[in-house]
């Protein structure tokens, strides 16, 4: 996305003054203005959100440009439509999800990062070598009930764990909202006191992404169907 | 603004429905019928659609195709499995099905596009006007190549489709009209090919999809394939014959297995009764609801699955769910019905005709179109994550499943060899790690890119899935701005230049198959007839006089002889003719059917004679 001044209608020509349909002609507008997806939505860079209120927002964009609403109107007007719209469900999707908004946050603030790479909890090793050999274990031979046992003790383990790590990542979240909130008084240190708590973002991510990566091998093993549990997207 | 309709094109039967001052009415045709067998018959003298191809299906196997909806967006392999159960013959090839029909072969769209204009027909003489644009629904679940199939039929129709809509949420729209309170909202929908289940909320006139899943191969069909399987079975141990390899018998038995589940939804037994007059017996048979139950109840519990996942995907648990509504004609199946209420843990609704809703539903959205509704909207999802093919065969998902459409996604492509003017992409869907478990979309190719170094060129490809869930592709090179031109290979679709062949064919042919339309029905009518009598005449010649018996073989050799002749007029007045002469001779037959059951069997079982 790029910011791109928009003062002219690209139809009549006349002052929009960042309005998204023509004040003159009512045509509507691209959504190029917006810098981002907080910006999208008109929420500062935070990453505590109502999600009620997120909801509010999108129905109110979903009811001004969905594709729906221009059946009837130029082609121009439909292809604005129907990426306005893919815009706003996307930046929707990735801020209701509270992980993925973390990560959209993280690529905003450091320019694009694309996923971060799953990294093993250093205090977790001794355990993950264990983990390993049970899977090593249940794909030589047939699951016996002992092993499988082991193998879904091991699983709600780690998604205790990943769950603690989820905690932590809604602590720094706090932290963070806490420094955009103060940030207009101290701007000077802002940058100090970001980066880490960026680090810290980041580590959880990548444990918990490692955990998600071992606790869908356990499931494989278990022979669940993986699709039950590509279902941690909403939370 | 012309007027847009609703068509629900399904898999056993389709309708047509629009909207007038706010109420929706599905429209019937000449007869006060609103259900149009989803049916097409190939005579030597022209096409069948409907009741009348459905008609024949029993005298001419081969050349009546239903149930092609199963067919859309498909290659040779997707159903090959199936193949067994269909009487016409499906061409074997690595591409998009074809139907060989005596000398000639059609596509799933072509036949989906005679239903198509059948309805836009009928839509026209009950509104008096020309009807060029549509809504139409498709599973929740169909992936691309099918939803795009479903489209081209559209076009070779003569149609503008102006919006594919997913059915289910189609069902939500007609229930959210007068009846649902708002919150979250289960649909579950079983028809008669494919199952969907979709996940909503409902709040301030937006109806929001949240999560779908299903199976575009699960439904009615299936159940009556079970049947008929164990039917045929049974026929084997007690009357020694085989009649899988006879295609007109078993499609007699498909349509009497398919009319005993029917009864079976409201009744605790049947009785299923089919002359096999060839085989030299009558197959007569008694069957339980709870027989029909025990076959079926597999195919029940594959369709609960879905719903789980579906759930999961949309962050719900079953009791989280404040309303369910049950859409398509299998959910009158009572077991379908008990264990979507033990899942949910409520009563589900059903005050809607299950039937007719999804049209309904169409029109409603058509309406909202057309500007007329403007309080409703409905965000629906892509169903199954769209991707792109890595090195080594791996899947790279770019759109995951159950993202809000219009929904776009970009990635950077380059090239790997010096001086590359040619970028190849191959486009999936699916839930799987790997390709060969994946549904192949399309290839693209794009080409034009300057000469350049490997790696060099940065080509911006935009993948973007519309309100109709279908994907547009666009491409341009970062460094001079310039588009870059894709050619698209369909997996297993037609090209662009295949559909605007079919449609000018379909035009030459819409005059002359109007007139043999016509006369072929007439001649249809005078072949039921003739069978009828002469069944007649075989089971009571013995209980009628010389001279009536005379009379009917009269009437019979003059329809005989004008039957295949070009005078439609005169083929319908001498079937009267021939009707009229034998109204006495059936009296006399059921009456003595009567007194035999009433001697041998119970009452029911008599009644219970299925009317076709």
């Amino acid at each position: 996305m790029t910011r791109s001044s928009r003062d002219l209608c690209w139809n009549c020509q006349s002052e929009v003054g960042g309005e998204y349909f023509c004040p003159q002609c009512v045509k509507v507008q691209p959504a190029s203005v917006w810098s981002d997806y907080f910006d999208v939505f008109g929420l500062p860079r935070k990453l505590g959100l109502d999600l009620e209120d997120l909801q509010r927002r999108f129905y109110d964009w979903s009811r001004k440009f969905h594709p729906d609403l221009f059946q009837r109107a130029t082609p121009e007007e439909q292809a604005i439509s129907l990426e306005n719209s893919a815009l706003v469900n996307t930046a929707y999707r990735t801020l209701r999800d509270p992980i993925a908004r973390v990560e959209y946050l993280i690529g905003l603030e450091e320019g694009a990062v694309k996923g971060i790479p799953p990294k093993a909890p250093l205090d977790l090793l001794e355990e993950m070598l264990e983990v390993q050999e049970a899977l090593e274990a249940a794909k030589a031979s047939a699951l016996d009930a002992e092993t499988r046992k082991r193998l879904m003790d091991e699983r709600a383990r780690l998604a205790e764990r990943r769950r603690a790590e989820e905690e932590r990542l809604l602590d720094v979240g706090r932290e963070w909202d806490a420094l955009v909130d103060g940030s207009r008084a101290a701007s000077r240190d802002r940058d100090d006191l970001r980066r880490p708590l960026l680090d810290r973002m980041k580590g959880i991510l990548a444990a918990r992404a490692y955990l998600t990566t071992v606790i869908n091998d356990l499931s494989d093993a278990l022979g669940e169907d993986s699709q039950t549990h590509a279902s941690h997207r909403r939370h | 603004m012309p007027r847009i309709v609703g068509i629900d094109l399904g898999t056993t039967n389709s309708l047509v429905a629009y909207m007038e001052g706010g109420f929706p009415k599905v429209i019937p045709d000449a007869e006060g019928h609103v259900l149009l067998p989803s049916v097409v018959g190939f005579t030597a003298d022209g096409i069948l659609v409907g009741d009348a191809a459905k008609r024949q299906l029993v005298r001419n196997p081969t050349r009546t195709i239903y149930s092609v909806k199963r067919l859309m967006g498909k290659g040779y392999d997707d159903v090959k499995e199936e193949l067994r159960y269909f009487p016409f013959h499906v061409v074997p090839s690595d591409e998009v099905v074809k139907i060989r029909v005596a000398d000639r072969e059609v596509t799933p769209p072509e036949v989906s596009a005679l239903i198509l204009r059948s309805l836009k027909e009928r839509a026209e003489a009950h509104l008096g006007e020309v009807v060029t644009k549509a809504v139409i629904t498709v599973p929740a679940y169909f992936n691309d190549s099918q939803r795009q199939a479903t489209k081209d039929a559209g076009r070779i129709a003569g149609l503008e489709v102006l919006r594919i809509v997913n059915e289910p949420t189609a069902a939500s729209l007609a229930y959210g009209l007068h009846r649902l309170k708002g919150g979250t909202v289960a649909v579950y929908d079983l028809g008669g090919g494919t199952f969907d289940i979709s996940i909503l909320r409902v709040k301030d006139g937006i109806f929001e999809v949240l999560a779908t899943n299903g199976n575009t191969h699960l439904g009615g069909d299936d159940f009556d394939r079970a049947l008929v399987d164990w039917l045929l079975a049974d026929i084997e141990t007690r009357h020694g014959a085989d009649l899988r390899a006879d295609l007109e018998a078993l499609q007699e038995l498909r349509l009497g297995a398919e009319a005993a589940k029917c009864r079976l939804s409201f009744e605790e037994r049947t009785v299923l009764t089919i002359p096999f007059a060839q085989h030299g017996f009558t197959y007569r048979r008694e069957i339980s609801r709870a027989e029909l139950e025990t076959l079926i109840e597999p195919l029940v519990q594959q369709t609960l699955g879905p719903c789980r996942l579906a759930l999961a995907d949309a962050g719900l648990s079953a009791a989280q769910i404040d309303e369910v509504v049950l859409v398509g004609g299998s959910t009158r199946v009572p077991l379908a019905r008990r264990r979507v209420q033990e899942l949910f843990g409520k009563l589900p609704h059903s005050q809607l005709n299950p039937d007719e809703v999804v049209a309904v539903g169409a029109a409603v959205q058509a309406d909202i179109l057309a500007g007329g509704i403007t309080n409703m909207l409905l965000l629906d999802v892509t169903p199954l994550s769209l991707g792109i093919e890595t090195l080594g065969g791996g899947m790279s998902v770019l759109i995951p499943r159950n993202t809000t459409i219009p929904t776009s996604a970009k990635e950077l492509f380059t090239t790997s060899v010096d001086g590359q003017t040619v970028v190849d992409m191959h486009v999936l869907q699916g839930e799987r790690e790997l390709v060969k478990n994946n549904r192949s979309l399309a290839r693209f190719e794009l080409s034009g890119i300057d000469p350049m170094p490997a790696g060099m060129p940065r080509i911006e490809v935009t993948f973007l899935i519309d309100a109709n869930g279908i994907l547009q592709v666009n491409a341009k090179e970062l460094r001079t701005g310039k588009a870059a031109s894709i050619e698209v290979k369909p997996s297993y679709g037609l090209t662009d230049a295949e559909v605007e062949r079919m449609i000018e064919e379909s035009f030459i042919h819409a005059e002359e198959d109007v007139a043999s339309r016509l006369l072929i029905e007439a001649r249809n009518e005078a072949d039921t007839v003739i069978r009828a009598t002469e069944r007649a005449l075989g089971q009571g010649s013995g209980l009628i006089g010389q001279e009536e018996t005379a009379q009917i073989t009269g009437a019979l050799a003059a329809l005989k002889a004008v039957r295949d002749g070009s005078d439609r007029d005169a083929i319908r007045e001498a079937t009267e003719r021939l009707n009229q002469s034998t109204l006495h001779l059936a009296e006399i037959l059921m009456d003595s059917a009567l007194k035999e059951a009433l001697t041998s069997k119970r009452v029911t079982e008599a009644l219970g004679k299925p009317e076709r």
